[in-house]
């Protein structure tokens, strides 16, 4: 508490006399750089482990397996979306989503083919945040309220924090964010959820004017869990999860093995999510 | 100095009480959205910034024109703008006003909006330009007003006062260069995404604010009998031709780039802007309207005909003003969001309570300004007779 009100004090000082404040929040801002440039170490080459020892979390997304096994994506966004009290509107305007099919065409704008075989057309391709190990939204969020997990390297949201700039949406180059244009927690006149079917209640639902996205289940691995999606994909290996900076685990053993790739690998933003295709 | 706006003819009570009735319907809309939520208006999650941010971002720049008068006055000592310097000190108080209420307009979560200083984030540009906007407008209310109030004493101004003059020059250039930085620093939109944002925003800004001070004092001409000086605004009248010919240019700049380049992420939303895209073409005419409509209005304003007729010269600024506020203030955040970062088109119409918001917050806006200039035209036909 008191530390952070000190930090808080010497922060509010600094901003507030903008003249003598500015050289100190531009070191912060260097020094925010500095951390992206070594992450980008890491993230450069992806698959690598570079991390020194730290864990960041990741997904291998075989989409074959989806492609094979019908049904199956649809039980990862089921599972995702009720165990996260993720409200279903009907309607593209109010749409909150945090795991969802994407064609190839739309997931991987920038790779093109000439005479595109169907199967590759019609492949589903599972989308979510991508946990950017150098993530535009964190940059462009004017709270914090979205934020690094420098544990695991996950981003997280505040959805105490988050004032609705939508800042974060326009910053995210993958689509991954929405926002609670209107009440998730609307009840119909038998007092009833109107739009969410079962209320899972070991998990908060939000309320309006708050941006949220997929968090990796963050609140799933602090109790030794796998994320809800790559639990419901059993084992196909259609999902393999874990630290992509530890030599030893399965995702790092994957990724060695296969030809992957990343969405928009040209945005810089070193997704921690890799592809199969 | 406050009570002078309070003795007026009907006309002004007239235009004041209009004024107030757009207000209090952009309050009611308000109120609804407070209670639903931003779906209230037309953005969705693809296109997730609308109207009012698009507004905001406009008048940021209007605010940054009233530059344009300051820095001749007092930099090069332009004696003619003397008298009007501070009418634009006085529109960059209530355009800056206007933005921040567009911002609070436009929150998920306006009640937590403390939170920008509470936790305070310099790697965010939404955290400076928060920054650079108050502090804006508060260099603008103690200059104009210190100003002012020794010109109606008939007294020199106090000497602290210049540094802070001075200091508003850069910092002028300083809001909306950061609201730039605000687009021109996101990855995933390509249209956004260009070096070129923060020079182009401040060439539109600097047509768009001292045209529309120009308007404003044409008709404080015809009905205050207020006389801005035919030096004033003939020299006004260059520097709006000079910042909307550099404007054009800088739009050209990026036709050229995207076309001659042929990427299709550059091409995109100009497609959808100005030919439309995949069937989706609600904003052509609006682009068209405004492209054709600013190659007129900077043209007419270099005629010195043109200039020398108060009506014709009326009609040319708000030819300006309104392809401006059509470019900026319309095209160009919507079309930041089309297509979407995965290619998506969907396209965004503001609705009805959204647009009522809007004019409520225009017509605060007009109300702070009719307030201010009414004080500084009585100071100024007190001392000038």
């Amino acid at each position: 508490m008191d530390i952070k009100r000190r930090k808080f004090l010497k922060l509010a000082g600094l901003s507030a006399v903008a003249g003598i404040g500015a050289p100190s929040a531009f070191n912060m801002l260097l020094r925010g750089e500095a951390r992206a440039a070594e992450g980008s170490e890491h993230g450069e080459e992806g698959h690598k482990a570079a991390g020194r020892g730290k864990e960041r979390l990741g997904l291998v997304i075989n989409v074959r397996k989806f492609a094979s096994n019908k049904g199956l994506a649809g039980k990862c966004i089921k599972a995702c979306h009720t165990i996260h009290n993720v409200p279903n509107y009907g309607n593209k305007k109010d749409e909150i989503k945090w795991i969802w099919v994407e064609s190839y065409e739309h997931a991987f704008p920038e790779h093109s083919q000439y005479h595109r075989n169907e199967t590759l057309e019609q492949l589903p391709i599972m989308t979510m945040c991508n946990h950017c190990d150098n993530p535009p939204c964190v940059r462009a969020c004017p709270t914090q309220a979205t934020f690094v997990n420098k544990k695991n390297g996950i981003v997280m949201m505040d959805y105490h924090r988050c004032i609705g700039c939508r800042f974060c949406m326009a910053a995210c180059p993958y689509g991954a964010r929405s926002f609670n244009w209107r009440n998730p927690r609307e009840k119909d006149s038998r007092g009833r959820l109107k739009f969410i079917e079962h209320l899972n209640n070991d998990y908060p639902c939000r309320m309006r004017g708050v941006v949220e996205k997929c968090t990796l289940c963050v609140e799933r691995i602090a109790r030794g869990m796998i994320p809800a999606c790559v639990a419901a994909t059993g084992n196909t290996g259609a999902m393999v999860f874990g630290d992509l900076n530890d030599p030893n685990s399965e995702i790092s053993r994957v990724l060695s093995e296969n030809f992957t790739i990343q969405r928009k690998p040209a945005a810089g933003t070193h997704p921690s999510l890799f592809y199969i295709i | 100095m406050i009570d002078k706006a309070l003795k007026g003819d009907a006309r002004y009570w007239i235009w004041l009480t209009f004024l107030l009735g757009i207000m209090t319907l952009g309050g009611f809309s308000y109120v609804q959205q407070f209670h639903y939520g931003l779906g209230y208006t037309g953005m969705s999650r693809d296109v997730s910034w609308g109207l009012y941010i698009a507004q905001f971002t406009f008048f940021v720049g209007v605010a940054a024109g009233g530059v344009m008068l300051v820095l001749p006055y007092y930099l090069h000592d332009f004696k003619a703008f003397g008298r009007i310097t501070v009418l634009g000190e006085f529109m960059a108080i209530a355009a800056v006003s206007m933005c921040l209420m567009f911002i609070l307009a436009d929150l998920g979560q306006p009640m937590r909006v403390l939170n920008v200083i509470l936790h305070p984030t310099p790697h965010s540009m939404l955290f400076w330009d928060m920054i650079v906007l108050n502090v804006y407008l508060l260099l603008n209310i103690l200059c104009g007003w210190v100003i002012l109030n020794s010109e109606a004493k008939e007294v020199p101004p106090p000497k602290w006062i210049k540094p802070l003059v001075y200091l508003s020059i850069p910092w002028a250039v300083s809001i909306h260069t950061v609201t730039a930085f605000l687009y021109a620093g996101l990855p995933g939109r390509h249209f956004l995404l260009t070096a070129i944002m923060a020079p182009r925003f401040l060439a539109s800004a600097f047509a768009a604010g001292p045209a529309l001070l120009l308007i404003c004092a044409m008709v404080m001409k015809k009905f205050a009998n207020y006389d801005p000086g035919k030096k004033a605004v003939d020299k006004l009248c260059t520097i709006i031709s000079y910042a909307a010919l550099t404007n054009l240019f800088f739009i050209g700049l990026e036709f050229f780039t995207a076309y001659y380049s042929n990427i299709p992420g550059h091409m995109r939303t100009l497609d959808y802007l100005f030919w439309g895209l995949e069937g989706h073409n609600n904003l052509v005419p609006f682009m068209r309207f405004s492209m054709i409509l600013g190659i007129i209005s900077a043209i007419l304003i270099m005629i010195p005909a043109v200039r020398k007729n108060d009506r014709a010269l009326v009609a040319t600024c708000a030819g300006i003003f309104i392809s401006l506020l059509i470019d900026k203030g319309v095209g160009l955040v919507l079309g930041g969001f089309v297509p979407s970062p995965l290619e998506y088109i969907t396209e965004y119409v503001p609705t009805f309570g959204e647009i009522m918001i809007t004019a409520g917050i225009w017509a605060t806006g007009f109300f702070i300004l009719t307030l201010l200039y009414k004080v500084a035209i009585t100071v100024d036909r007190q001392v000038h007779g």
